[in-house]
């Protein structure tokens, strides 16, 4: 289990062995505001890390969800179809979108720990 | 000038304001010698009685189709339309209001936008419909574009049942836009096998019931082979009228059900402005294009309504939208959904058979001409005549006769020597009985002028 | 991720004592047409149906539509107390930026509705519609020479469909040539249909930056040029209120590399009869006839979108379109040359609002019509001037026919842009513009157009003057709760997203019932 990493884009990710689950940020989705509907990809969908993983709507803007890490897709959070909400009430936790088979460990590297991203953030 | 409030005295203190000596110096940006120093070639300006005048001139140059026997259709009808709408429509808080993006200020638009897209898809069978589209043919060509995108695939098959310019309009977004369209022949007899056409390639099958020629479709084996391979089913219906009696394509196993509104509310007006009906199964909402009323409550708890789901467009979604339509068609819905309204579902079942008998009664009539044939077994409010001689020239002749004889199929599909004789017969409430006799001593006459 | 208000916000205040019918006073709740309905009535008496052989082929409905049936006091009513809950520019001031709400004279209406109008079908015979032509064509000439352009296509049913008309022709026109490329250059301060509809016709579209002016960066410009470059779409005016003033230089960059120049007419109205397109190096301009020619908004359209085309794409313009033929007029519905890019629309384009905009036009002239811009952006200059002080401008100097803000004079007030404009609906105005274009923070763009008085002006000034005022002072309560006195107040859309709910359904009566 490796903490939790965050890309500029305000994606955070969680690996667990090969793979990964991945989300925004709290700091994404209070941008966004009350969140209306999540496209989330298709299961064995293969992704390159920077290309859009799933669309985020709220009531004014459509946003694109980057995928931090490229991979294979082999989950994703149906729960979100019915309860878009949950994204803005527990974005870390009950609001992850999908789970990614890694094709390559070392794309993680590029991204920020926790202390960074706090940082990130506070200078936007 | 009566349009205009600003007085020169105006304008010279507002300058003072601004600070600035002319209205031409607030066009300072303008690359020199790109302003116009002088009016251009063009008439100076006119009272409302010259302007009337010269309108009513060319106005008066045409022949209106409610001054003389008329049987003209091919996917525009002529229909009674109750004094009431066109007051109503004319109404300055509905005429002189824009797109209702303020909620506010606008739910006498957003209700009635709300109860029109409830129509429309009771009409049609359907889950939900749009607020509109610009009309028939453009609600088809974005059902074909939804069918791409819910289906990943890039060919829609096209019926021999389609009215050509929408079979027109098809083809010309499929070509630059990047999708593939396989139409079948022009099919004036109803014979055509369109499920050999389809395959696991196809996002789309579009046909028109009734058919431009006239038939009714029956939809049930088409709708069976389309899902089987995971292709749509596109029902359009250029005749709104015919939805009174005619069994709806949601209750068919159609996908998705797209029409011309203009028969309900709307005068023929030369073509245009119309309205486009847009409806769907509920699974593919969020691919919809074009503008949606929505039901929700304020802060009060009170019910209201809004635009909604508007991610969907263009002014949020640029580039990804699922449609470019900003302007839809707003008035022309209104004038729909006022007239539905007053028919209610006994007016428009009564209607549409009085539709059904009238056009009955004159292809018997018709039909007994020498050398004339009937085409249709079935048909709602118009059919196809093949005739001993094109079609072109005895319309014309008729049109001499002072009676506007039908539509003839080659003036919307050129170089088809097989369509040339054949015509377009509608017949609406407004004909009369001496309008069907005028029109069989027309086309008698005329048939034996017509070389 | 984008920074944008949320729609609701929790009530803050009453709206007087209650009634017991819900009315307040003009104020009238409205039910459903599907809540009033009784089966079997109707508002229409249609005569007997005659004896007839049927031949629905058995296809005949078998379920019923479920439609409503009301007779015609009760519809009357109804759409009249709809009304009654709309804002309109027949009740006042509504300087929604960008979509040129102006007066619309009611000749216009009259003309549309004359009996050898209204009642043409599109398909009779040339011969017996030479009057309907001649008016086609008249419109034509107007346009051509307004916009110094050689060529008109008119079948476009609104701005965005004229958009691709001329997206199509530059296509087709670089397609002949066997050269077909990829990308479109378009502002990012362009209204969303240009990118949407440069997508739509499959081209890749490259976002150009706004520079610190307001204008195309000329220099951004340049560099994105290359042999695979369409064109470009430019608004001029563009959506931030100013006139490009390096127009002809972006046209000469973008004709060296063989693209095409398509201009956004949406902003015509701010120079009408003063300035061609044609002497600014355009190649397509679609020209919103809602919008500078003032045929009605009607609650979201209908519009109509004519294109005008330079020499070099008039060749590839769409059927159908009116030529003088040896007995008159004549309509070409089928193109013989082969390099027509096709048909847009069912027949020959929105009649009605040619009529209403031939209209307009003649009732102006050519003299007038330089009223027309002239007064619009003298308008908006004198609303600039008049609030410049209290709101803060988004750009330094004059503008064209719009004024556009920031929302800075709101910073550490707490009051939104969204909270600002609601206020305005209370003071009795449409709201401005609100978070368009992009690429100003919290926009509040304001167009007057020619048709308001100073006075009206003046009011209004005062009106945005108070509310900015009120804003600074601390009343950040106040504008949350705005507005008061509307038939509805601030509605969910939040809720109306999550759980669309798009038409009424017979459940509803049956659990209103229960």
């Amino acid at each position: 289990m490796s903490a939790i990493r965050y890309s500029k884009e305000h994606e955070w990710v969680l690996v667990d062995g090969d793979t990964a689950t991945v989300g925004i940020s709290p700091y994404a989705q209070e941008q966004l505001g009350d969140v209306v509907f999540v496209e989330l990809p298709e299961i064995g969908k293969k992704i390159e890390k920077g290309k859009e993983l799933a669309v985020v709507e709220s009531v004014k803007a459509a946003s694109e969800v980057y995928a931090p890490i490229g991979g294979e897709v082999v989950e994703v959070n149906n729960a979100l179809t019915d309860a878009p909400a949950t994204v803005n009430e527990d974005a870390l936790g009950k609001g992850w979108f999908a789970k990614i088979k890694l094709a390559n460990k070392s794309e993680l590297d590029g991204l920020m720990d926790e202390a960074a991203y706090k940082a990130y953030v506070a200078s936007l | 000038m009566r349009y205009l409030p600003l007085t020169d005295e105006d304008r010279r203190a507002m300058l003072a304001k601004i600070g600035v000596p002319s209205v031409e110096s607030l066009y300072r940006d303008v690359p020199a010698g790109a302003l116009l120093k002088d009016p251009v070639d063009l008439p100076r300006h006119a009272g409302e009685l010259e302007v009337e005048r010269a309108i009513g001139a060319m106005a008066a140059k045409n022949l209106g189709t409610g001054s003389v026997p008329s049987f003209l259709g091919a996917g525009a009808y002529r229909h009674h339309v109750p004094a009431s709408v066109d007051h109503l429509i004319q109404r300055g808080e509905f005429l002189t209001s824009y797109t209702p993006y303020q909620p506010e200020v606008t739910q006498g638009t957003l209700q009635y936008l709300f109860e029109f897209q409830t129509q429309v898809a009771l009409l049609t069978g359907m889950d939900v419909a749009n607020a509109s589209m610009y009309d028939g043919a453009t609600a088809t060509v974005e059902a074909v574009m939804m069918a791409n995108r819910v289906t990943r695939r890039k060919k829609a098959v096209i019926s021999g049942s389609l009215h050509p310019h929408y079979r027109q309009v098809i083809e010309t977004y499929g070509e630059h836009t990047g999708f593939a369209v396989d139409a079948a022949p022009y099919d004036p007899e109803a014979r055509e096998d369109i499920l050999k056409k389809i395959d696991k390639d196809t996002s789309c099958v579009v046909i028109q019931n009734p058919s431009f020629f006239g038939h009714l479709i029956d939809f049930a084996a088409l709708s069976e082979a389309a899902h089987a391979v995971g292709a749509l089913v596109i029902a359009v219906c250029t005749e709104a009228i015919s939805y009174g009696l005619v069994r709806a394509p949601g209750n068919t196993g159609c996908d998705v059900a797209v029409a011309e509104g203009q028969s309900i509310g709307n005068s023929l007006g030369f073509g245009g402005p119309y309205v486009g009906l847009f409806a769907c199964k509920e699974k593919f909402l969020r691919q919809m294009p074009g503008r949606l009323a929505g039901q929700t409550v304020d802060v009060d708890g009170k019910r209201g309504w809004v635009l909604t789901l508007s991610t969907r467009e263009q002014h949020i979604r640029r580039e990804k939208a699922t449609s470019n339509i900003c302007t839809n068609s707003g008035l022309c819905a209104l004038a729909f959904t006022i007239h539905l309204t007053l028919l209610g579902e006994a007016g428009l079942q009564r209607l549409a058979e009085l539709n059904h008998a009238t056009a009955s009664n004159l292809a018997d009539r018709l039909a007994k001409i020498p050398g004339v044939k009937l085409l249709n077994e079935t048909f709602f409010n118009e059919f196809t005549l093949a005739l001993p001689k094109p079609a072109i020239p005895v319309v014309e002749a008729m049109a001499r006769r002072r009676v506007l004889g039908g539509v003839p199929v080659a003036r919307l599909v050129a170089g088809k020597p097989e369509l040339e004789n054949l015509l377009l017969v509608a017949a609406t409430e407004t004909v009369t009985e001496a309008d069907m006799a005028a029109l069989e001593t027309a086309l008698k006459e005329s048939l034996a002028e017509v070389k | 991720m984008a920074d944008r208000p949320s729609g609701t916000v929790a009530a803050a205040a009453s709206s007087g004592p209650g009634t017991i019918s819900g009315n307040r006073g003009l104020m009238l709740e409205e039910p459903l047409i599907f809540e009033q309905g009784m089966a079997g009535r109707t508002a229409v008496d249609v005569p007997e149906v005659p004896k007839h052989q049927d031949r629905l082929g058995g296809l005949k409905r078998q379920n019923p539509i479920g439609l409503p049936g009301l007779s015609e006091p009760q519809v009357v009513r109804h759409y009249t107390r709809l009304s009654q809950k709309n804002y309109a520019i027949d009740m006042g001031v509504y300087p929604l930026g960008s979509c040129t709400m102006k007066h619309n004279p009611r000749l216009n209406e009259k003309a549309v509705r004359m009996p050898g109008l209204a009642d043409l079908h599109p398909m009779q015979p040339v011969s017996t519609v030479q009057g309907a032509l001649e008016l086609i064509d008249t419109l034509a000439h107007w346009l051509k020479v307004l916009t110094g352009m050689p060529a008109v296509a008119l079948s476009p049913a609104a701005g965005a469909h004229g958009e691709l008309c001329g997206i199509l022709a530059i296509r087709a026109a670089q397609v002949a040539k066997g050269d077909a490329r990829k990308r479109i250059l378009v502002p990012e301060s362009a209204h969303g249909t240009n990118p949407a509809t440069a997508a739509a016709a499959g081209y890749e579209v490259d976002p150009v930056p706004a520079d610190a002016r307001g204008r195309v960066d000329v220099a951004a410009f340049k560099a994105k040029l290359g042999p695979d470059v369409a064109g470009t779409m430019i608004t001029n005016p563009n959506t931030c209120g100013l006139f490009e003033n390096d127009i002809q230089e972006l046209a000469a960059a973008i004709h060296s590399v063989g693209g095409y120049f398509y201009c956004d007419g949406a902003n015509f109205n701010a120079i009408v009869g003063r300035v061609r397109p044609g002497d600014l190096g355009v190649d397509a301009m679609h020209i919103n006839l809602h919008k500078t020619f003032s045929t009605p908004h009607g609650g979201g359209g209908p519009g109509a979108g004519p294109v005008v085309f330079s020499d070099a794409l008039a060749p590839y313009a769409p059927v159908p379109y009116v030529v003088h033929g040896k007995g008159g007029f004549d309509l070409v519905e089928h193109d013989e040359t082969g390099k027509a890019f096709g048909r847009l629309k069912g027949f020959h384009g929105q009649m009605g609002m040619f009529v209403r905009a031939l209209a307009y036009m003649m009732s102006h002239g050519a003299d007038g019509l330089r009223h027309v811009s002239g007064d619009a952006v003298l308008n908006a200059n004198y609303l600039l001037a008049g609030l410049k002080d209290e709101l803060t401008p988004a750009f330094e100097g004059t503008c064209m026919h719009e004024a556009l803000f920031n929302d800075s004079f709101l910073d550490g007030t707490g009051v939104t842009t969204l909270d600002f404009a609601k206020a305005m609906i209370d003071e009795g105005y449409h709201p401005m513009t609100m978070y368009f274009p992009l690429v100003v923070h919290g926009a509040l763009l304001m167009e007057p157009t020619e048709t308001e008085s100073r006075d009206a002006l003046d009011r209004y000034i005062e009106s945005v003057k108070g509310l900015a005022k009120r804003a600074k002072a601390g009343d950040k309560a106040y504008f949350e709760g705005c507005p008061y006195h509307t038939p509805r107040r601030r509605l969910d859309e939040t809720l109306a997203a999550r759980s669309p709910h798009l038409r009424w359904k017979p459940e509803e009566a049956k659990k209103a019932a229960e």
